[in-house]
């Protein structure tokens, strides 16, 4: 018996192209929650733009870039996408890998914000969610996470395991998008 | 009968249809209404008691008779209003509760029937015998009465819900609806523009006004060209508001998709739009009523708001020769309008002594009434009583107008009452009735087109200063006619015959008269006793009417009377609407394990614990029966070596200075004393003293705990920790994470499990390095993972964690091992098995309403310190021996089968529910004992070892003589679990 | 219903777990008595009017929120964190 395998949370589920909008899963790195301790915020942002060039993003925002990016992630806390957290962070906020606890998608396309307007119960639009603005919320049923990339293009993640279902939420309004031509 | 060069209609786009069974040829623009009146067809429905035979009565979503079927097999749809039903190629539609045609229904029989079926009359009529009302007259009155029928299938057509945003919300889009568009999107401002029809412009499509100089139409046209142009304003045709709720939330639908075929692929049916909206204009017009008077239910005779908007939307004469009947100078217009389009007008009829009528060619009539009216099918004559005696007139169309009813619904949707208003004999909305909504034009009882388009221009400027924007400069209000409403009530003509109020209901003056007479004098009570304005219209044909005359009989005024509570939704919305989106898997989210595909690919039924599904057990080949399989699994645990994903249990990472004081506080017992590298069970409870979720938690350094939660309880137990942070310890400097996704977990239980590890593992395992409860890092082919040597099966067991993504190759590696050992995968059927023969409990033990001292955990809770529910668990009722205790049960004899829920009894008593001494919780087949087995809670429990009582299953008349033993069935010195 | 959480702002209810009075933020000591704690965990208000209610901002940003809410009209008079709320009271 060889090695373990690794298996990406969409595999076999996306990705998915329907009317102008794509569904593809995206590899992000590792994964990290950084949430700092009583009073550490300061420290911890100051020590992960240090180790990593961003701060720590303010509530409902990202800092960073493709590759590098920390996505805010609910109270007192970030998810740094990309490189392995610097230790020295440590100090400062508790850091737990998450790399493989939330599938990624990037769902892009003209019609990508009519596609979330099906599943997401806040304004996406690009006039009150700006490139660069991240919500904690419900897609349909699963609370996830909305980051816009683009223009025309955001990153989802919802848990690993329910990866089919977002895919499948996701193919049911594109297709819905879609038809309306 | 279409005339030539009118209506808003495509000429050049024809489209066939069939309505019952016939074939006819309508025009893009047309809906079924307007099509089948161009035909000629007046008779387009039954009504819903007496069967009478109706046309339609309106040209709008209030249409109470014209209600018809589409659609074949799964797909029919039932009640479906011809005025609104936008006509396609192949549309096939049906008419409704008639038989065996349209034109000779049997049931009509009830017409003749009426003076027993007047309000209440099942109420009267059927009572005795008492069991026949359930057995036969309900049935019997249900097939006799009613709409259409739904196919009993599932309807194939899929529909959606979707979320939209705006500064503002403009509910309409008539004269006053439109000018708030444009006052508000010239300024600049997030305008959404909803309409309910499949056009924009409101009454300006259906009358003959002119904006500016232009035809009604051409000027809504302009405007909507002009709002298309602007990025902030977005439009939507055929979308229905239909609830207001809280904090700026509105309920529409949205009819997407042409019904049928001409769907395209993947496309909706409908969509349930919730629109958040910063502020709202109500701009939804208003409803014109009928007059009650004798026979004013027959095909042909109309609203005369209607007979215009087929003329002037559709270019259709709503009939050959048409009177006209009013007590409102609006009404005049039909008869102008009509004249004017070259269609003979018989008489205009007006109810008031004093008018000044249009230039006309057709004689008028002032103080009259039209007291009747002749032909069954279809309307032939009207009788007329002029102030010079009585007249029959042959017509075949009745244009009628009581006056208009704002459209105040929504208003009322937050339990808003509306305002009496004399001078237009009707309800207008009370102001503030819905937070950050104001109405404008006709649904506020401006009738004009000029003072709509003042009135929504300057709602519009109102809103805009509330958003902190400014209106446009110079923008000039746009000029229409201005001419005031006149009307003297009449709500019902004076008459000994029926004369109807609510069409749909078949509810007539009498059944109202006959309500207050019975003392249904609220118009609630009205209102259930003669079910007038229920169903699809809900009374926005007939509700003021109603219940001006609920007053009239009653001797109060109309404010006093009035009127019944509005409710969402506006218009009727289809079930499969509301529930869109949550059909089949789309009803909830699919947790699925990393080894899930591999479990399917060994043929296990996957049962649903909360949103997971995990394989039940594995078949092998030969096997006929489940417990042939299970039975197999827990061999594979208690003599070899088993694996199972235990995944689904709840994660938690618990990190900072006052991780382990939190921990302290929400288990029952102590984790600050716990070593580095080790693994504790801790007991949860409730703030009331009942056990919450138990679960083992790790210390994987000096501020770093895992807690595991049970599958079942994982997200509260997350809320929990949130909130006792939160609110109750916000000293405690920690911080939690779910890492449930982050790692896929594996049972390896059995003699061989250190043995099948120590093949995998970087670094083999032993007992001394490695001794019960132990914890800590991990590698497998140079993969970081965790291992616990934990067990729930009692057997010597390990759990292996490692990041997700090698999930399913560790679980392949695993089983494959397992079974080159003799072993394999188990499922939870075996799972089950083997903890209820350790005596483990899960929640079907820790259900909610038992203690630590029931489970006999008292000793968890520890003495030295507070902790979440310990207060309360102290309780002397939650301590007394005379408790419900945990203990095993075994069958005397050991032949008897156990089962969950069973009731436990002393020998020798009746076995009731009184004289229960306690339940039940767990019960299986042990292939390890060779017979069943069960935990249960018993009175006194532990005070009763070895004593033999009654098991009794009432629900599947399962009885059986237990022992009381202990709850620990296999090795209860756990042994094996240490070895 | 809307709630507009001091963190993520104004959100749907969907994202919001409703726990009950607010009340719950005041946990007697171990040794209050019987009454107080009776009180604590069983005895609930049911006012029409002005209450304090904890919500938990679940499918958002998981923090616990006291809510002002008129339950006869309908209108939140205001959101804070439950930590601000505790913080403030030791």
């Amino acid at each position: 018996m060889g090695e373990l395998v690794g298996t990406s949370p969409c595999a076999g589920v996306l990705p998915l192209t329907i009317g102008d909008v794509q569904a593809v899963e995206v590899e992000l790195g590792h994964l990290t929650s950084i949430a700092p301790f009583a009073g550490q915020a300061t420290a911890a942002s100051v020590a992960l733009e240090a180790a990593h060039g961003m701060p720590l993003p303010k509530a409902n925002c990202t800092t960073g870039k493709e590759g590098a990016r920390a996505i805010w992630f609910g109270r007192d806390m970030a998810l740094l996408a990309g490189p392995t957290c610097d230790p020295a962070v440590a100090k400062h906020a508790a850091l737990t890998d998450q790399s493989d606890a939330w599938a990624a998608v990037t769902l892009s396309g003209p019609s990508a914000e009519d596609v979330l307007a099906r599943l997401v119960p806040v304004d996406l639009r690009s006039v009150s969610f700006k490139r660069g603005h991240t919500a904690r919320t419900l897609l349909k049923h699963m609370n996830g996470s909305v980051t816009r990339l683009g223009p025309e293009s955001f990153l989802i993640l919802v848990f690993r395991s329910m990866a089919r279902t977002l895919a499948h939420d996701l193919k049911e309004a594109m297709e819905a998008v879609a038809a309306r031509g | 009968m279409r005339i030539d060069g009118k209506g808003l209609i495509d000429r050049a786009q024809p489209l066939r249809f069939q309505f019952e069974g016939i074939g006819h040829t309508g025009f893009e623009g047309d809906t079924l209404a307007s099509a089948l009146l161009a035909k000629g067809v007046r008779l387009m429905g039954r009504s819903f008691k007496y069967h009478r035979p109706r046309g339609v009565l309106t040209a709008g979503s209030e249409e109470p008779n014209a209600l018809v079927t589409i659609g074949r097999g799964a797909a029919q749809e039932p009640n479906v209003r011809a005025t609104m039903l936008e006509i396609y190629d192949g549309l096939d539609a049906r008419a409704q509760n008639a038989w065996p045609s349209l034109r000779a229904d049997a049931m009509a029989i009830n017409d003749v029937a009426w003076p027993f079926l007047g309000a209440g009359f099942y109420y009267k009529t059927f009572m005795w015998p008492r069991g026949f009302w359930e057995r036969l007259y309900e049935p019997l009155i249900r097939r006799a009465a009613g709409l259409g029928a739904l196919s009993g299938a599932h309807h194939p057509d899929r529909s959606e819900k979707a979320y939209a945003f705006c500064d503002l919300l403009v509910i309409g889009s008539g004269p006053a609806g439109l000018a708030a568009a444009l006052t508000a999107g010239r300024a600049g401002a997030d305008v959404l523009l909803v309409e309910e029809d499949s056009l924009f412009g409101g009454r300006l499509n259906a009358e003959t006004f002119e904006v500016d100089g232009l035809a009604g139409p051409d000027w809504a046209a302009q405007t909507v060209a002009e709002l298309r142009d602007m990025e902030n304003v977005r439009l939507m045709t055929r979308t229905c508001v239909v609830g207001a709720y809280d904090h700026g939330t509105y309920a529409a639908v949205e009819r997407v998709g042409p019904h049928g075929a001409r769907r395209p692929e993947g496309g909706v049916a409908e969509t349930f739009w919730r629109i958040v909206a910063k502020r709202a204009i109500l701009a939804a017009g208003a409803i014109e009523r009928p007059v009650a008077f004798e026979n004013n239910d027959r095909p042909g005779i109309m609203t005369a708001s209607a007979v215009r908007a087929y003329l002037n939307r559709w270019g259709v004469a709503s009939g050959q020769r048409v009177a006209v009947f009013g007590n409102n100078d609006d009404a005049h217009r039909t008869a102008v309008d009509l004249e004017a389009a070259g269609v003979e007008v018989a008489a205009l009829i007006d109810s008031r002594a004093e008018i000044a009528p249009p230039d006309l060619n057709c004689p008028v009539y002032a103080g009259a009434m039209v007291t009747g009216s002749a032909g069954r099918l279809g309307l032939k004559r009207i009788s007329v009583k002029t102030g010079r005696g009585n007249k029959d007139i042959e017509v075949d169309c009745l244009a009628m107008s009581g006056g208009w009813n704002p459209t105040v619904h929504l208003t009322c949707h937050m339990n808003g009452r509306p305002t009496w208003r004399a001078d237009i004999a009707s309800f207008v909305p009370t102001p503030g009735s819905i937070p950050g909504l104001v109405t404008a034009g006709a649904c506020n009882g401006d009738f004009s087109t000029q003072a709509c388009l003042k009135a929504g221009a300057e709602a519009a400027a109102a809103v805009l200063k509330d958003l902190g924007l400014k209106a446009s400069g110079g923008a000039r209000l746009a000029e229409a006619e201005d001419s005031p409403y006149r009307i003297a009530p009449l709500w019902a003509v004076p008459g000994t015959g029926r004369a109807w109020l609510d069409f749909q209901n078949d509810v007539t003056v009498k059944d109202v008269k006959q309500a207050a007479v019975e003392n249904f004098r609220s118009v609630e009570h009205m209102k259930r006793y003669t079910t007038q304005g229920m169903a699809t219209d809900q009374g926005k044909n007939s509700n003021v009417a109603a219940l001006a005359l609920l007053a009239d009989a009653t001797g109060r005024g109309i404010p006093e009377t009035g009127t019944t509570t509005f409710r969402p939704p506006f218009s009727p919305v289809s079930l499969a609407t509301f529930g869109a989106g949550a059909q089949g898997i789309g009803f909830a989210p699919q947790r699925l394990t990393t080894s899930h595909g591999e479990s399917i690919a060994r043929g296990a039924p996957m049962i649903e614990a909360g949103l997971w599904y995990r394989p039940s057990y594995f078949p092998q080949k030969g096997e006929t029966h489940w417990r042939q399989s299970c039975d197999r699994e827990v061999g594979y645990v208690r003599k070899a070596v088993g694996v199972c994903d235990v995944s689904t249990l709840g994660k938690i990472d618990l990190q900072g200075p006052g991780a382990a004081e939190l921990l302290d506080f929400v288990y029952t017992n102590t984790f600050s004393t716990l070593k580095v590298g080790r693994v504790r069970y801790g007991l949860m409870l409730r703030e009331d003293g009942f056990v919450m979720d138990d679960g083992t938690t790790a210390r994987l350094g000096d501020q770093h705990y895992v807690m595991t939660t049970t599958t079942a309880a994982a997200g509260a137990v997350m809320r929990h920790l949130y909130f006792v942070h939160q609110a109750l310890c916000p000293h405690l400097d920690v911080r939690f994470t779910s890492v449930t996704e982050q790692w896929a977990q594996f049972a390896v239980a059995g003699p061989k499990s250190r043995e099948l590890l120590n093949g995998l593992l970087d670094q083999p395992v032993d007992n001394e390095t490695w001794p019960f409860m132990a914890c800590g890092d991990m590698a497998i082919g140079g993969i970081p993972g965790r291992l616990f040597r934990i067990s729930f099966s009692g057997e010597h067991a390990y759990e292996v964690a490692v990041p997700a993504r090698y999930g399913e190759s560790l679980f392949k590696r695993l089983v494959a091992r397992a079974e080159a050992m003799g072993g394999g995968a188990y499922g939870m059927e075996a799972l089950n098995v083997l903890r209820i023969e350790k005596g483990h409990i899960t929640h079907a033990e820790i259900h909610g309403r038992t203690t630590a001292f029931d489970i006999g955990f008292a000793r968890m809770l520890s003495a030295k310190k507070d902790c979440i529910g310990k207060t309360m668990a102290a309780r002397e009722g939650l301590v007394d021996p005379g408790r419900e205790r945990l203990v095993g049960l075994k069958p005397v004899g050991g032949d008897s089968v156990l089962s969950a829920g069973a009731h436990l009894f002393d020998t020798g008593v009746a076995m009731t529910r009184e004289t229960s001494l306690g339940y039940t919780t767990s019960a299986v087949f042990s292939p390890t004992l060779g017979h069943h087995i069960a935990l249960g809670f018993l009175q006194r429990g532990p005070e009763r070892m070895g004593e033999v009582i009654r098991c009794f299953d009432h629900m599947r008349g399962l009885e059986a003589e237990v022992e009381v033993c202990p709850p620990v069935f296999v090795d209860p010195d756990g042994g094996r679990t240490r070895g | 219903m809307r709630l507009t959480c001091p963190i993520c702002g104004a959100r749907d209810r969907r994202e919001f777990y409703y726990q009950g009075d607010a009340v719950a933020l005041d946990r007697p000591a171990p040794g209050a008595g019987v009454q107080a704690w009776d009180d604590y965990v069983h005895l609930r208000d049911n006012p029409a009017g002005p209450r304090r209610e904890l919500w938990h901002h679940e499918a958002g940003c998981g923090a616990w929120l006291v809510v002002e809410r008129n339950t006869t009209t309908h209108e939140v008079h205001g959101v804070t964190l439950a930590m601000a709320v505790a913080e403030a009271r030791r």
